[in-house]
């Protein structure tokens, strides 16, 4: 199969435009079609991506599964994925019949959504195997599209200001990229994303409107693709657009959101940033440090803060991409392995939180944390359940979630201590918020009237939660799973990045001597 | 003169058909006959744009110089034709049923083609002058349409006194240029004036762009567009948006890098800030605009300031953008216009955002059509609007004008909230009485086409890239 990742990846956008085309009228079983649709199509996208990681060879450093095709303007359509990407697709097959199964009960307009939630998954699978800075940029940016509308039809009550302002920001992030990548294609002749990490961009020091840029041209890229990854990862300070958009989405839309979409900024720094411009971000490494380590305090606090159950996990993924950026940025094995594992892991636990509250949203319609309490009385396999994704948030070993905090923790204690100190206290500040979430809604005495006949999860709830938690303890005790296929292409790209370094010092030497 | 006569054929036939139609109306049934001409007109420009873009080859000049025929006035002449007749054939059916198709509706449009191809062949400031008032003659009158409305014959005014204002400065720029190198033609404007320019002939440049300026409704000229947008009736306003932006377009490039192409450097900065201008105001303007002809004038006027973003950058590549920019700008106008034209409720045209509510709901189809082409204008990928914004960025950036680039996208930003909100009309807001679109099969059949083409432009965009680059590279030089 030539064309497997092409395959994959247009999958849901045929189902999608099957719906739209063939599929008529609002009535039970014209929603019970696009529903069974959309589920079909999404797990015939997972198991097809199933043969993408069997036939993956982990020890072979460079893309495969490459296809590639001219395309306009001197650009290509050129797909491939390599160690860093191809478990990101994996996440996002994977997530993806998930959230359409946890949409069984949308009643609204279910044609238009199960459209908008294939199309995405399109989109987001595209993100991950683009190797044309264009058609990065393409799914990249059409993402904004389905997910601007998930959230302004069949969000909350809030909604559209959530959307706008999503949309926005995360627009206004990406242009400046954009500009960035026109230059690249200016400078180096070409979009293709391998060459242009091998290409050398020019980092001599220059002044613009009197300030002393160093690491010229490299750093200039470097901020105009941080902005947009940060705004997407999202990062302290721009992370604001985040919490509303999680609580006004539906909470399939949280899902994708917190599982796979906030994971492209972190992908992005894995497959430009540091790659292609390592002198501009060996610049702005102590910064972006910093950054995330008032992000994984600062934002720990606010969580403890809130009265809004998807507010609360929202900031707590904030904290978790903290963690992410941290270890990026660290550039060493053990930082960047724990960034892509925290990412993964991320991905199937703020993923199940998210559906957590779904589950007795739906019961209730309330995110009120006060509003409930005592739910383990009428619930206990809720509270289960519960109480595994609040110890993988938390970090226990044994979970997921400890691996990833842990490698990067190690990772960034090797380059900057004083990061990892403050980092650290994030892991106490995170076990004090989720443990105290889990107190007040799940434990104690079921007193409130209103909760006195909620009733126990379906088997399709169940159902849903069961690939979660099997991901969430395998990953936990067995994690050779996700770093036998990372460690070879972190380790060649900590090498280029190195070496690419070193002759930048060593041009720089010369330059000082000839002057 | 044979020779000269041949270049010329294509608008000697669509100038004499509007003769003899016009003298055939006069004598018969007059208003009875405009529905068949309005379709006849169509075909015959359609027919036009077809020899033009098979029979075409080469580089032809006629009347010693005075009219090129070039790739790159065909390519001009094509999108103009092919639009101007796409327009007139969509708005057919909202004319006739308001009692404004009269028999001079066709035939003005028809004499107004021949000034655009005029326009885009000129190659001497005097037939550039001649293509551009007979364009504009025919405009002004076609603005002020509904005679009994104030508002129509508003517009009329309004465009016929800031036009004339705007002829006046172009022909003083005209005059300038002439003084200082002695001749009117681009051939021997372009050989006297190498490197630095004197300083009477750069007072002209900047008149004559002025005067073009005003065509193109670039910023700080653009205040007759809201007003003469709205006040049209709107076919008429739809053909204000595409066809004459082509034609204007297409003179700029042909004005600055035929006749001044030897002092880039003296235009480009002036090119640079009207495109500036525009993409701001077009943006932060159309934010208040709660009419929906008036928000697409804005629009429109952003649009400008892209499509001069590409002809700033002063190369070839540029020129090839900006003529992809246009074509996928007009193919955008076109589809939204359509959509324009069926908005009504009780038989009346409705021009408000707000009674969008929920329309999405009550048609999905056409709802879903507008959201690619509102994504497209806004520029956001997939979408071949996208690409016309990647072209002309990337034409900035290469011409040395990163600023200008950096500021363009920023722009884009600020010019994607109020596509948005129509996008939350539709499809966010409140239940109410659903707006009534369903007439006309033309209407739902460019709608649907010109979304279409947004979706599927993407793969190779219809080789049109060649297209214009070959026409960019026989205007540069």
């Amino acid at each position: 199969m030539d064309n497997l990742l092409s395959i994959t990846t247009f999958i849901p956008a045929i189902a999608a435009a099957i719906l739209a085309i063939f599929l008529r009228g609002e009535d039970a079983a014209a929603q019970r079609n696009a529903k069974w649709v959309a589920l079909i199509a999404t797990t015939l996208t997972f198991v097809v991506s199933v043969f993408i990681l069997v036939g993956f060879d982990p020890n072979d450093t460079g893309f495969q599964f490459v296809e590639e095709r001219e395309w306009l303007l001197g650009l290509k359509y050129k797909m491939g994925v390599d160690g860093i990407s191809v478990l990101f697709v994996m996440l996002t097959t994977f997530i993806m019949p998930l959230t359409i199964a946890a949409s069984w009960n949308v009643t609204s307009r279910v044609k238009e959504y199960m459209i908008a939630f294939l199309v995405l998954e399109t989109l987001m699978l595209g993100v991950f195997m683009a190797l044309d800075l264009v058609l990065f940029y393409l799914f990249f940016e059409a993402g904004l599209i389905p997910m601007f509308l998930i959230i302004g039809i069949w969000g909350g009550k809030e909604r559209i200001y959530a959307s706008f302002k999503f949309f926005l920001y995360t627009f206004f992030g990406s242009v400046l990229m954009l500009v960035a990548m026109v230059a690249m294609f200016a400078e180096a002749g070409t979009t293709d994303i391998p060459t242009l990490m091998t290409h050398e961009f020019a980092f001599e020091s220059f002044s613009l409107l009197g300030i002393q840029i160093v690491g010229g041209m490299q750093t200039l890229m470097f901020i105009a693709f941080f902005a947009s990854f940060a705004v997407k990862m999202p990062m302290w300070p721009v992370h604001t657009w985040l919490p509303d958009a999680h609580v006004q989405a539906p909470t399939a839309g949280s899902v994708v959101l917190a599982a796979i979409l906030l994971k492209m900024g972190g992908y992005g720094f894995l497959r430009f940033s540091l790659p292609m411009f390592p002198v501009g971000a060996e610049v702005m490494t102590p910064l972006v440090l910093w950054m995330s380590a008032i992000a994984i305090v600062y934002t720990s606090l606010v969580a403890l803060a809130q009265e809004d159950m998807k507010k609360l996990i929202a900031y707590s993924s904030v904290a978790h991409m903290g963690y992410v950026t941290m270890g990026i940025f660290a550039a060493n094995q053990q930082g960047i392995d724990g960034a892509i594992f925290q990412m993964i892991s991320h991905g199937f636990i703020s993923g199940a939180l998210f559906l957590i509250v779904g589950v007795i949203y739906d019961r209730m319609h309330t995110r009120d944390i006060d509003a409930y309490g005592g739910l383990v009385n009428r619930m206990p396999a809720y509270a289960l359940i519960f109480m595994l994704f609040t110890m993988a948030n938390v970090g226990l070993p044994g979970t997921s979630g400890f691996i990833g905090e842990f490698l990067t923790l190690v990772g960034i204690f090797q380059v900057n201590t004083w990061v990892a100190a403050v980092a650290t206290s994030g892991v106490i500040l995170s076990a004090a918020y989720a443990l105290w979430l889990y107190r007040r809604v799940v434990l104690g005495e079921l007193v409130k009237e209103s909760l006195k006949s909620i009733t126990d999860m379906t088997g399709r709830e169940r159902a849903i939660f069961a690939p979660l938690v099997v991901m969430t303890l395998l990953l936990g005790v067995y994690p050779s799973l996700v770093t036998d296929v990372t460690g070879p292409a972190v380790e060649a790209l900590i090498g280029n990045y190195e070496t690419a370094l070193s002759e930048a010092g060593a041009a720089n030497d010369v330059a000082q001597v000839a002057e | 003169m044979q020779a000269d006569l041949n270049v010329i054929l294509p608008e000697i036939v669509i100038s004499v058909y509007a003769l003899a139609a016009l003298l055939l109306t006069a004598y018969t049934g007059k208003d009875k006959m405009a529905g068949m001409l309005t379709w006849l007109t169509a075909a015959i420009l359609v027919a036009m744009a077809l020899w033009l873009s098979t029979s075409g080859v080469g580089t032809r000049t006629a009347f010693g110089g005075m009219f090129n025929d070039d790739a790159f006035a065909r390519f001009a002449k094509v999108v103009t034709l092919v639009s101007a007749a796409a327009v007139m054939v969509m708005g057919q059916e909202y004319m006739a049923r308001r009692g404004l198709l009269r028999f001079e509706y066709p035939l003005l449009i028809a004499l107004a083609a021949v000034g655009m191809m005029m326009m885009v062949s000129a190659g001497d400031l005097m037939a550039l002058y001649m293509g551009l008032e007979l364009q504009s003659l025919a405009l002004y009158v076609v603005a002020s349409l509904r005679r009994d409305s104030v508002k129509s014959t508003e517009a009329g005014l309004k465009y016929f006194v800031l036009g004339a204002l705007s002829s006046g400065l172009l022909l003083y720029g005209a005059s300038l240029t002439y003084g200082y190198t002695g001749t009117t033609l681009f051939s021997g404007i372009i050989a006297s004036a190498e490197g630095q320019a004197p300083i009477g002939l750069l007072i002209g440049i900047v008149f004559v762009i002025s005067g073009l300026a005003f065509k193109v409704s670039a910023v700080p000229f653009h205040m007759w567009t809201p007003d003469v947008y709205q006040g049209a009736p709107t076919p008429i306003t739809a053909f204000f948006a595409t066809a004459p932006k082509m034609a204007a377009m297409g003179l700029f490039a042909r004005v600055v890098h035929d006749a001044y192409g030897g002092v880039v450097q003296d235009w480009q900065q002036v090119v640079a800030v009207l495109s500036l201008l525009s993409m701001f105001l077009g943006g932060v303007a159309a934010i208040g605009q709660r009419d929906i002809k008036r928000l697409m004038a804005y629009s429109s006027i952003a649009h400008m300031g892209y499509a001069l973003m590409g002809l700033a950058a002063g190369t070839v590549f540029g020129v090839q953008a900006m003529l992809i920019y246009m074509v996928i700008y007009i193919t955008m106008n076109v589809g939204t216009f359509a959509f324009i034209l069926s908005m009504e409720r009780d038989g009346q045209p409705v021009t408000d955002i707000a009674s969008l509510n929920m329309y999405s709901k009550a048609h999905p189809g056409r709802a879903l059509a507008m959201l690619i082409l509102l994504f497209s204008l806004a520029g956001v990928p997939p979408l071949l609007g996208f690409f016309g914004k990647l072209y002309v960025l990337r034409a900035a950036y290469e011409g040395g004008l990163v600023w200008l680039a950096v500021a363009g996208v920023i722009a884009s930003v600020i010019g994607a909230f109020y596509y948005l909100r129509i996008v939350y009309y539709m499809y966010f807001g409140e239940d109410q009485e659903p707006l009534e679109t369903g007439k006309s099969p033309v209407q739902w059949g460019f709608l649907m086409a010109s979304a279409a083409l947004m979706l599927l432009g993407i793969v190779n965009m219809f080789g049109i890239e060649g297209m214009a680059q070959a026409a960019a590279t026989t205007l540069v030089n």
